[in-house]
């Protein structure tokens, strides 16, 4: 009797595992990530996470290809006027909403009034700030008229942030809810923290896409994604945690994707807390702290070291900038021309796994800092807390990971403009930042604009008020027979328009 | 239907009502403690949407958000809104599901209870029969064996378990039930069995030990009593013996670690949840602590109040079933 229990239990059981393992054999991606969209208003999300569902359903005037150089989108070309004050964009004809609705330059001029209006609280609402008003002299071209020469703003437009929405939901207050826009995939249904189904949209104006849809599941435990992932049962997975991503690197079966990130990991010093004000001690904390060292410790060494701009076409080689060589001696003769040799306290906050190598990197600067006699107490906080105390500047020092931008302007104005919503933050602003800042935003020829940052950085870096330490990777992994994904720098998984499925 | 009407019948059904009644307070309580805490905890809802990007936003901007948030009102007013809506069945909107939070909870739940039914029957089948055994074969090698069964089910946390339950059957078997696809038990029961049953089986193991234990020291201080002996020696069968006397008496205490874990796991078990991808009330939870989500916060901790409180209930009525003796009559 008992042995027929047992025999009936393992056929049960037999049957349970043999249904499970029946893949779905059509043409639809399966991809696994571990947070949600926080939503599906383009304009007003911040998150990582919503923008890599967002920007499959909404499309900007213009996008970034793989090293971050502007391309078409919406707008097919574009031109700035010669004095710099106007900009004019030829938009794409032809192009429908999911809703049926056709693309025009209503569409445009309701979207950007829309997130100029404070009411929205766009995201990225300061970055388009000098467009005055909005020209149409006809339905495929818009006029930006500029309250002053703006170079960034085109790179400032390639985000989801700046996606064209349609002017009938602007109007009616839809766009929140509806997700009606231009892109490859159209939004079937979202459950929050669990499932959210694309099925290709088959008027998009691009190339693809060459799968019949997209299903997103949320997995909370990257380890359970890996777990999926080697068990067969996804396609695709979003990973953030360098520690789990890498545990790929020597698998066989699975094809871990890595591109250098433009965000990028650093130990702020807030110039505003004494003894941070003296720049002896600032400069001494940058000669001590050895960049490497954090990253093989924090990362495993998954990443580089990098200059104050991590996009490709502005980054300058380390060596041409202050103490990126650790130097003991340079660094304590530094502590004793401000009268420090004795050392001090300094106190560091660091946000509970945000990111994950947070804590890691204050422990090790912790203990490179010491060989200088700074004391370094960090203080580990839940990531709210951390934000809170971070955005009122109220820390001495802090280990961050902070988001790049394609355009130095807009990633930097924020923090080294004397009138940047984030100074405060930074705590440090003097009259040649805001003079390169100013110079940067007007120039439009690329090489004078490269010049200009070139100063930057090495300026920046010899004042150290920050201490940049390295850029990590974003992660993506697949199985072998999905081809055709191309990584880029902002995580971005735009090209899965273009991925085949040859299961 | 006469035998309903008896005066004892009467007391317990008073009793039942002061019990209901007990509830407000206790319910107000906790919607009380949870609404101060999760609104000291430093950091807003937008804080928590927007993370660093919070400090680019004009004062227009976040006013807008406040409104939009419902923060834009002094909190004892926001309470008092609250309360007032709750006791019309309305917990209000989530903002981060755009939905009534109760609508949220409801479509959770099932998980949630599935998960807890099934790991207390799994422990039960695995803790009763070998707690039974180990307290009748003494000090025996069974005895030894299933007190380190025991202690291996305390000792090992959930998350151990179920990383390597998942990590066996990725790795060596390819399979893995679970992978963000859930389905309910209505839509196809047997690939929702498959999904459940690993994370029942992590749950139901570290908790058979608790169920394991206290059988065993229960059937074995029952088995030292006088009717055991006086059982034994009207030459009843042994089975007979520890069936009817030992292991009925037993039940009181197991009931009562059975009805708090019910409890517990009600409220959702985040750790597993997240480790098997189930769409619980813990993860819920979770994730509105941390989006700061308050309406949600609230209405998942009263649910979760409410379901300890009616769980309770429950057991002190089985305790009536498995013992006569105990009565509520002149329970006042």
């Amino acid at each position: 009797m008992r042995k027929i229990v047992i025999v009936c239990l393992i056929a049960l059981l037999t049957v349970l595992v043999g249904t499970v393992s029946a893949q779905e054999s059509d043409n639809v991606l399966i991809m696994a990530r571990a947070a949600d969209t926080t939503g599906l208003d383009p304009h007003t999300q911040t998150a990582f996470a919503s923008f890599r569902l967002l920007e499959l359903i909404y499309e900007p005037l213009v996008n970034l290809d793989e090293n971050l150089n502007v391309i078409p989108s919406l707008a097919e070309s574009w031109a700035f006027a010669d004095d710099g004050t106007s900009l004019t964009l030829n938009l794409r004809q032809g192009v429908t909403f999911h809703n049926g609705a056709e693309f025009t330059a209503e569409d445009v001029v309701a979207t950007i009034n829309r997130i100029l209006d404070e009411t929205t609280a766009a995201a990225a609402r300061a970055n388009y700030l000098s467009i005055a008003s909005i020209d149409t002299p006809d339905d495929y071209t818009v006029v930006f008229n500029l309250s002053q020469p703006d170079t960034p703003l085109l790179a400032a437009l390639a985000t989801t942030n700046a996606a064209i929405v349609d002017s009938a939901d602007v109007e009616s207050g839809a766009v929140a809810t509806v997700a009606n826009g231009t892109g490859p995939f159209v939004l079937d249904s979202w459950t929050p923290e669990e499932v959210t189904m694309l099925t290709a949209n088959p008027n998009w104006w691009g190339e693809g896409p060459n799968i019949d849809g997209i299903e997103i599941r949320i997995i909370p435990d990257e380890t359970s994604i890996l777990a999926a992932l080697r068990a067969g049962t996804i396609d695709f997975a979003l990973l953030n945690d360098p520690l789990v991503a890498t545990l790929l690197i020597d698998d066989p079966t699975i094809v871990l994707n890595r591109a250098p990130s433009i965000g990028y990991h650093v130990f702020q010093l807030r110039a505003a807390a004494p003894p941070l004000d003296q720049l002896e001690v600032r400069q001494a904390i940058s000669c001590a702290i050895d960049r490497q060292e954090v990253l093989d410790v924090a990362s495993l060494g998954e990443g580089q070291v990098t200059a104050p701009l991590t996009m490709a076409a502005f980054t300058l080689p380390t060596e041409e900038l202050f103490c990126y060589e650790k130097d003991l001696d340079r660094a304590r003769e530094l502590m004793a021309q401000a009268g420090m040799e004795a050392g001090f306290t300094l106190n560091v906050i660091a946000a509970n796994a945000e990111p994950p190598t947070a804590l890691s990197e204050a422990q090790n600067i912790q203990a490179q800092l010491a060989e200088i006699n700074i004391t370094v107490e960090i203080e580990s906080l839940e990531l709210s807390v951390y934000v809170d105390r971070w955005l009122a500047g109220d820390f001495e020092a802090a280990v961050a990971q902070n988001g790049g931008r394609p355009d130095p302007y807009t990633m930097y104005a924020r923090y080294w403009q004397s009138t940047g919503n984030l100074n405060v933050v930074a705590g440090y602003s003097d009259a040649t930042l805001d003079e390169l800042m100013a110079a940067g935003r007007a120039e439009t020829d690329p090489t004078a604009r490269y010049e200009i940052f070139a100063e930057f950085q090495r300026y920046l870096a010899e004042q150290a008020p920050w201490i940049w330490l390295y850029v990590g990777y974003e992660y993506t992994a697949q199985q072998p027979y999905v081809t055709g994904f191309v990584p880029t720098p902002t995580d971005s998984i735009l090209s899965l328009t273009r991925v085949e499925l040859a299961r | 239907m006469q035998a309903f009407c008896t005066p004892d019948n009467f007391n317990m059904i008073r009793y039942l009502m002061q019990r209901i009644i007990a509830f407000v307070p206790t319910l107000l309580g906790v919607s009380i403690l949870i609404f101060s805490t999760i609104r000291l905890v430093p950091g807003d809802a937008i804080v928590a949407m927007l993370g660093t990007e919070a400090g680019m936003l004009t004062a227009v901007q976040r006013q807008s958000l406040e409104a939009y948030f419902g923060l834009d009102k002094p909190p004892v007013e926001q309470y008092i809104v609250w309360v007032g809506n709750a006791l019309r069945g309305d917990l209000g909107l989530s903002v981060r599901h755009g939905q009534p939070v109760l609508n949220v909870i409801l479509a959770r739940y099932p998980v949630t209870l599935q998960l807890a039914v099934m790991a207390v029957t799994i422990a039960l089948l695995i803790g009763l029969p070998i707690g039974v055994l180990s307290a009748v074969k003494h000090n025996s090698i069974i005895d030894l064996l299933g007190r380190l069964l025991a202690l291996l089910g305390l000792a090992m946390p959930g998350f151990l378990l179920g990383t390597l339950i998942i990590f066996v059957l990725s790795v060596y078997f390819k399979i893995l039930p679970n992978s963000g696809d859930y389905v309910s038990l209505a839509e196809n029961p047997l690939r929702n069995l498959s999904q459940m049953i690993f994370p029942a089986f992590t749950l139901g193991f570290s908790f058979s030990a608790s169920v394991m234990r206290t059988t065993r020291s229960a059937v074995l201080e029952v088995l030292a009593q006088d009717y055991v002996r006086t059982a034994r020696s009207k030459g009843l069968l042994e089975r007979i013996v520890i069936q009817r006397h030992a292991l009925r008496n037993a039940l009181i205490p197991i009931v009562t670690i059975v009805g708090v874990e019910i409890g517990y796991l009600l409220g959702g078990t985040v750790i597993i949840e997240e480790i098997f991808a189930l769409p619980g009330i813990g993860r819920l939870l979770f994730n509105a602590i941390s989006q700061r989500d308050y309406a949600l916060v609230q209405g998942i901790a009263l649910f979760i109040a409410f379901n300890f409180v009616v769980i309770n209930l429950f057991a002190d009525f089985i305790y009536t079933v498995i013992d006569p003796r105990i009565s509520y009559a002149h329970d006042t």
